[in-house]
C-alpha cells in the first residue's frame, strides 16, 4: 500500500473514531439527551433543553478533552522522536509540571496581560513548558552522549518534584478558597466553564499543529541519530529547535486548558505505533486524532463510574498510564 | 590519491574531495559543532568501542581523494580518524583550513545539497523506533524531495535497486531491528546508495561484525566502488580489512597525517611501528589476494 493511501486511510479511520467519540460523549450524563432532538432544526434553540444541555453544558467539556488529548499525544510523539526515547513525554519529562507552574502563577496572581485580548494563562503555561524544555535541552546538550533512559527519568523526577514544590508554595500563599479549584485542576480536570478557555488556548494549539505538519519526515530521520539525519540532508539544529518549540506550545495549551493530565503522551503514541507502524507521517496525524478520541473516552468514563460525582480525568489516565509506563520500561532492554 | 604532510598543502591536486590544512579541536571550538548537532542522544551513532577517537582533534591535515578512489584512513584509537571523516562529511566545521568538494568549499553547500553528493555510513545504526528495511532505505531519498513531497514511484524504484545491489531485496518488508549485524550494515549501505551520492564516507563499517560479515561487506564495497564508481573513504583501525578493501591508505596518528600512498606501499612493518608502536609481520597472502598483518608485540 502506498504511503498516501496509508495516511488517507489512517486519517479516515481515526478521524471517524474521534468524531464519533465527540458526538456521543455529550449524550452521557445524569440527564438523558436524545441525539435526534439535539439536531432537530424545527425546534428553536431556546425551547430545546436537549440541545441546550448538549451544546452549552456538555460539549465544551468534550471539545476541551479532544483538544487536550490531541495536543498531549502529539507532543509525546515529538518528544519521543527528538530524544530518541520511547519513555519521553510532556508528563514524564516535567514539561507538564512546568506548564502547570506557569498557569498557576497566572491564575493566582492575575495580571491583566492585554496581549491583543489573549488570556495570560495559556501564555504563562507555554512559558513554563518552554522553561522546562530548555532545561531538558540543556541537559542533553551538556551531556554530549545525550539522554539515556536513566538520565531522562531522573531529570523528569527532579523537574517534577521541583515544579511541584513551587506549585505547593504558591498554593500555600494563595487564597484558601482557590485551593479546592486548583487542586482539582492539578489532577487534570476538564470541567471547563463554557467555550472561553477553549478559545483562549486554541490559537496556541493551532500554531503548534501547523508546525507539526512540517515535522514528520524530519522526525523519521532523527530517530536514526543526529549525525545520520544530518548526513541525509536534515538541518538538525533548526529542526530540533522547531520541534521543541512546537511541542512546548502544544503542552502549554493543553495544560492551561485541562491541567497536567498525565500519561496521554505515552499511552496514545505507543498504541498508535502498534497499529500503524513507526512512520511519523502516519503516526503524528493518527496520534492527534486517537489522542482526542482516547481522552474524550476517558472523560466519559471518569464522569460515569462514580456518577453523579465527576472524577478529574487525570486520576483515571494515571491509573491506566502508570502500569502502562512500567510495562514499557520492562520491555526496554 | 595523493596525501601529504601538513607542510605541503598548496601542492594538493584537484581531487574530488580535498582537505587543505584542516585543523579541528574539540572544546576550544564549541560553535563549530553547529553543523552536526549539540543533541547527541542515547549513544546512537557512535556507540561503543571508539569513544576516545571521537574526541580527538586533527591538526593541519591535507589530503586529496580523486573520483573512484577507495581510500582508507588508518591509525590507532584517538588518532582523529573519525574526526577527519566527520570534517569530510561536513558534520564538523574546521577551525582552520578548508574541505573542498569538486573545487567548492563544503560549507557553501546547504545540508540538502551536500547530502545529494556525500553519504555517510556509521559503524552501527540503532533505531529509537522500528522502521522496515524499505522505509530506512527510502530515508536516503530525503535530500531529493521537497519539504512536503512524498516518495514517488521513482524513489521506490531507486530504493529497491539499492536493496538489490546490496543483496537485501528479500528483506525489504522486515523490521530493521530483527536483522543481523551484517544485514543491517548492508541495508544502511543501500540507504547511502539510494542517496545517489558520488562520495561515500564509512566509519569503521565492519568493526561491529564477525569475520563472515566482514568479508561480505568488504566484497560489497569493492563491487560498488568498481561497478558504480562510488568514491569511498573508510576510517578503520583494522589493518587487514584496510588491506583487503582499500587501494590507497592515509596514515594518521595523534591528529596528524604521517604519510600515505597505495596500500601495498603504505602498509609496511616500519609504518605499522610508527603508527601503533607495534611490531608486526607483514606478508602478501596469495589466497587472500592482499597484504596481511599479524601484530607480534608492543615496542
Amino acid at each position: 500500500m502506498s504511503l498516501k493511501r496509508r495516511v488517507f486511510l489512517t486519517v479516515l479511520v481515526f478521524g471517524l473514531a474521534a468524531l464519533g467519540a465527540c458526538t456521543l460523549a455529550p449524550l452521557v450524563g445524569s440527564t438523558p439527551v436524545s441525539l435526534r432532538r439535539v439536531f432537530d432544526r424545527s425546534i428553536p434553540f431556546a425551547e430545546n433543553p436537549d440541545a441546550q444541555i448538549f451544546f452549552v453544558a456538555r460539549l465544551p467539556r468534550t471539545v476541551a478533552a479532544a483538544l487536550v488529548g490531541s495536543a498531549l499525544a502529539t507532543a509525546g510523539v515529538v518528544f519521543q522522536a527528538l530524544l530518541r526515547n520511547p519513555l519521553a513525554t510532556p508528563f514524564t519529562l516535567g514539561v507538564s509540571a512546568g506548564a502547570a507552574l506557569g498557569a498557576m502563577l497566572a491564575i493566582t496572581f492575575p495580571v491583566s496581560l492585554a496581549f491583543a485580548g489573549v488570556s495570560s494563562v495559556p501564555i504563562a503555561s507555554f512559558a513554563g513548558a518552554l522553561g522546562a524544555v530548555a532545561i531538558v535541552y540543556a541537559l542533553s546538550t551538556v551531556r554530549r552522549q545525550g539522554l539515556s533512559t536513566e538520565v531522562l527519568l531522573l531529570a523528569g523526577i527532579t523537574l517534577n518534584a521541583f515544579f511541584s514544590s513551587l506549585i505547593l508554595f504558591i498554593q500555600y500563599l494563595a487564597d484558601f478558597s482557590q485551593t479546592f479549584r486548583t487542586v482539582r485542576w492539578l489532577m487534570g480536570d476538564l470541567d471547563v466553564a463554557g467555550y472561553t478557555p477553549i478559545l483562549a488556548s486554541l490559537p496556541f494549539t493551532l500554531l503548534a499543529f501547523a508546525v507539526f505538519a512540517w515535522l514528520p519526515r524530519v522526525l523519521n530521520l532523527l530517530t536514526l541519530g543526529a549525525d545520520a539525519a544530518a548526513a541525509r540532508g536534515v538541518d538538525v539544529v533548526r529542526s530540533q529547535r522547531l520541534a521543541f518549540f512546537s511541542a512546548s506550545l502544544a503542552t502549554g495549551a493543553a495544560v492551561s486548558l485541562g491541567g497536567p493530565v498525565g500519561f496521554i503522551g505515552i499511552i496514545v503514541p505507543h498504541m498508535v505505533r502498534l497499529m500503524v507502524g513507526s512512520d511519523h507521517r502516519v503516526v503524528l496525524p493518527a496520534s492527534a486524532l486517537f489522542g482526542a478520541a482516547f481522552l474524550v473516552g476517558c472523560d466519559v468514563l471518569s464522569r460515569s463510574v462514580m456518577s453523579p460525582m465527576e472524577l478529574p480525568v487525570g486520576i483515571l489516565t494515571a491509573m491506566i498510564g502508570g502500569p502502562f509506563f512500567l510495562w514499557l520500561l520492562l520491555r526496554q532492554r | 590519491m595523493v596525501s601529504r604532510r601538513s607542510d605541503a598543502p598548496s601542492q594538493s591536486g584537484c581531487g574530488l574531495l580535498q582537505a587543505d590544512n584542516v585543523t579541528y579541536e574539540y572544546g576550544a571550538h564549541v560553535s563549530g559543532r553547529t553543523q552536526g548537532s549539540p543533541l547527541r542522544v542515547d549513544g546512537g551513532d557512535r556507540a561503543g568501542t571508539d569513544q576516545s577517537s571521537a574526541r580527538a582533534g586533527v591538526h593541519g591535515v591535507s589530503l586529496s581523494v580523486a573520483e573512484g578512489d577507495l581510500v582508507g584512513i588508518i591509525g590507532p584509537n584517538g588518532s582523529g580518524k573519525t574526526t577527519l571523516l566527520r570534517l569530510l562529511a561536513g558534520l564538523l566545521r574546521p577551525s582552520s583550513g578548508r574541505v573542498m568538494l569538486g573545487g567548492r568549499d563544503l560549507h557553501s553547500f546547504s545540508r540538502r545539497e551536500l547530502a545529494r553528493r556525500v553519504a555517510v555510513v556509521p559503524q552501527e545504526t540503532r533505531l529509537a523506533f522500528d522502521f522496515t528495511v524499505q522505509e530506512i532505505v527510502l530515508m536516503g531519498r530525503f535530500p531529493h524531495l521537497g519539504p512536503f513531497e512524498m516518495e514517488g514511484r521513482d524513489d521506490v524504484a531507486i530504493a529497491r535497486e539499492a536493496l538489490r545491489s546490496t543483496g537485501t531485496l528479500d528483506l525489504a518488508d522486515r523490521p530493521f531491528a530483527t536483522l543481523s549485524g551484517g544485514e543491517k550494515q548492508r541495508v544502511i549501505i543501500a540507504g547511502a546508495l539510494a542517496q545517489a551520492a558520488a562520495v561515500m564516507l564509512l566509519d569503521e563499517p565492519t568493526a561491529a561484525l564477525d569475520p563472515g560479515y566482514q568479508l561480505e561487506i568488504t566484497a560489497l564495497l569493492r563491487r560498488l566502488n568498481a561497478e558504480r564508481r562510488v568514491t569511498m573513504v573508510v576510517a578503520t583501525h583494522d589493518l587487514n580489512r584496510a588491506a583487503a578493501l582499500c587501494t590507497d591508505l592515509v596514515l594518521m596518528r595523534a591528529g596528524r597525517v604521517l604519510g600515505g600512498g597505495p596500500t601495498r606501499d603504505a602498509l609496511t612493518r616500519e609504518n605499522i611501528r610508527r603508527l601503533y608502536d607495534v611490531e608486526a609481520d607483514v606478508a602478501f597472502s596469495e589466497r587472500a589476494g592482499h597484504v596481511t598483518v599479524v601484530p607480534i608485540r608492543r615496542v
